[in-house]
């Protein structure tokens, strides 16, 4: 059984003019100590499916259906403090800004010692020997001393080492990060996503790695997921998804890449955007921007399919023929 | 931390002493003061020798040099209309503003600072809303309107508290109190709550509009994501960032209960500071006017240099000094 499973997931925002579905019947699972990369442009769904998971939609966002089950377990249904229970001790999270992820009037001690006594029976004097334990953990230099800093006498990247800490100190099994990487400079990225993926290995933790960058993908994700406008466009194994994306959409954006070369060549684009909730085309909501677009992808909504060691959400490989 | 409150001080010192020039030079504006002291056919000559004998005829420097010399330690020189030293005056008068703008104080955070975080937290619910009119109107009407309401009420028609006075006063030392006699706690109620109000609907809103704020931070959003209880992040994790510009307004608004304690004392009689001021004005008597002022900047001064320090104890990023920042607490 996969650590998390999650079915038909969608997610609603209720507004005057009816009700907006942000994500629309995404599943997938997560096995445990796999790192899952999540993919899309922004307003694709992707931070909201993690913020779905972990219990924190912002109201009036809500989960309008399917079922998110951790352990077999199902959490979507839980009462608001069950699931407190399980936030932090089951599932870590670690969000975008480190400048701004920490309270600036707590140490990073406090602010440790806080978390790992509000999930695991322990005194004083044991958690902060664990939360020192934790600094160290993730490359702080002198943790004994650090513990009794503040936040602001860390660096960006020293934060974002302090967060990965707060996350994973009451030992999670599953940590979603969400774009753990993109307020830090390109220098200290690497560093923090080699200690990330180095404490889940380390841990058998598993992640959600949302991010829009694909060289984070490349290099840390075992499988990853493509988001396009609150769907799943494709989900695989990195290698087969990245070298040989079934779904045009995840082939545009492979292509969108530059490469450093000796000749510079033409970066190719998709042409357009993606749509606004409020106007998502009938049939495939790619169809606009398709390369491959044929009549039946304005009229069929394409579900995902099996296709190689994935699976895509594609009318090319539900047998119709263009 | 030495060296700030070093330069804190100085700075308060720089403040008194332009202060205490102003007061001096009240003395000047009002016209001569041998003018106030000789009878109206006195002559030149003995215009002179009182002039001479008060010593009026030095510079203006050396003037000013004793006023501060004097002041400093306490002394205003004696009033013109109740012949008695000022420092008398102010000393007698001192406990009742004292114990009022104190009352008044402590009623505008105990009530402001939980109704502020009630209606931050329940936004919706109807006392917040019903709260949320109340002190649109509490800081919108005079304070002199809601204070003769007071007494329309609770002293006219229902006859529980009385309308004027400090009522039986008990004296602990030089300090009357009246914190120690039923009379006494009953005459405070409706002044205090007079000169409350108005802090306790700016408190309550401050507080409910930084507390808003601060719950749409990121660090809380990643301290629900840590699983930490409601309790631990409304209370602690926002209340504290809450807390920073309250002190400031609180600060600020501490001096503002001092200076609207003569309109409360007018409207209840208090014998206060304030009261012996109106008076003062009234009858130009300027050693008095001086030395309220003098004396009114000096709590001014005080308080807004304890909020400076209280800063640095709640919010680390403004401790400067870095062995200071290092170490633990404050």
């Amino acid at each position: 059984m996969a650590l998390l499973e999650v079915e038909n997931l969608k997610v609603e925002f209720p507004t005057r003019k009816g009700v907006l579905t942000a994500v629309d019947n995404v599943s997938f699972n997560v096995e445990q100590g796999e790192i899952l990369g999540v993919v899309g442009e922004s307003g694709a769904g992707k931070s909201m499916t993690g913020a779905a998971v972990i219990g924190l939609l912002e109201p009036p966002g809500r989960i309008g259906g399917g079922q998110i089950r951790l352990d077999g377990k199902r959490i979507d249904n839980l009462s608001p403090d069950e699931m407190r229970k399980v936030r932090g001790r089951h599932i870590g999270a670690i969000f975008q800004d480190p400048l701004t992820s920490l309270n600036p009037l707590f140490t990073v001690g406090e602010q440790l010692v806080e978390t790992i006594r509000t999930h695991l029976p322990m005194s004083a004097a044991e958690a902060r020997k664990r939360a020192i334990g934790w600094l160290a953990e993730v490359g702080i230099p002198a943790p004994d001393r650090r513990f009794d800093q503040y936040p602001h006498q860390f660096s960006g990247g020293m934060r974002q080492r302090v967060v990965i800490a707060l996350a994973l100190c009451a030992e999670p099994r599953l940590i979603i990060a969400d774009e753990p990487t993109t307020a830090l400079d390109v220098s200290v990225q690497a560093q923090i996503i080699a200690l990330l993926k180095r404490v889940c290995r380390e841990r058998n933790a598993a992640a959600i790695l949302v991010t829009h960058d694909m060289g984070v993908i490349a290099e840390t994700a075992d499988r990853v997921a493509v988001m396009y406008a609150g769907r799943l466009a494709e989900i695989g194994p990195v290698a087969h998804v990245l070298q040989k994306p079934s779904h045009p959409y995840t082939a545009g954006l492979m292509g969108s890449i530059p490469r450093v070369g000796p000749r510079p060549e033409r970066l190719i684009q998709i042409e357009g955007s993606m749509p606004r909730l409020t106007d998502i085309p009938t049939g495939c909501a790619f169809n606009p921007r398709c390369p491959k677009v044929f009549a039946e992808c304005h009229r069929v909504r394409p579900e995902l399919r099996p296709v190689a060691d994935g699976a895509a959400a594609c009318l090319l490989y539900e047998g119709v023929t263009p | 931390m030495f060296v700030f409150l070093v330069r804190r001080l100085l700075q308060a010192v720089m403040v008194m002493l332009a202060v205490a020039f102003i007061a001096f030079l009240m003395f000047r504006f009002l016209g001569d003061p041998v003018n106030n002291i000789v009878s109206q056919d006195a002559t030149q000559v003995e215009r002179e020798e009182v002039r001479q004998r008060l010593r009026l005829d030095d510079p203006l420097v050396i003037q000013y040099g004793r006023f501060v010399a004097n002041a400093a330690s306490g002394d205003f020189g004696i009033s013109y209309r109740n012949s008695r030293p000022v420092s008398a005056l102010l000393a007698e008068r001192f406990p009742a503003t004292a114990e009022l703008v104190l009352v008044a104080a402590i009623l505008s955070l105990a009530l402001g600072i939980p109704l502020g975080i009630y209606t931050a937290l329940k936004p919706r619910g109807v006392l917040s809303q019903g709260l949320q009119i109340l002190s649109l109107i509490g800081i919108s009407l005079p304070t002199f309107v809601t204070g003769i309401l007071l007494i329309l009420v609770f002293s006219v028609w229902l006859g529980w508290l009385p309308s004027f006075g400090r009522g039986d006063v008990v004296d602990v030392g030089w300090w009357s109190t009246g914190f120690l006699t039923a009379s006494g706690l009953k005459a405070l109620i409706l002044p205090s709550f007079m000169l409350c109000l108005f802090q306790l609907t700016l408190i309550m809103r401050l507080v409910r509009a930084e507390m808003l704020e601060v719950l749409r931070a990121d660090y809380i959003k990643f301290a629900k994501a840590r699983g930490l209880k409601n309790r631990a992040i409304h209370f602690r994790h926002a209340l504290k960032n809450t807390l920073i510009p309250v002190v400031t307004i609180f600060g600020l608004q501490l001096g503002g209960l001092i200076a609207f304690a003569i309109i409360t004392e007018t409207v209840f009689q208090w014998p206060g500071m304030g009261a012996l001021f109106i008076q003062a004005v009234n009858f130009t008597d300027v050693p008095v006017m001086a030395a309220y002022l003098v004396m009114v900047s000096l709590i001014f001064v005080i308080i807004n240099t304890s909020v400076d320090l209280l800063y640095n104890v709640i919010d680390p990023r403004l401790r400067t000094d870095p062995t200071r920042a290092t170490g633990k607490g404050a």
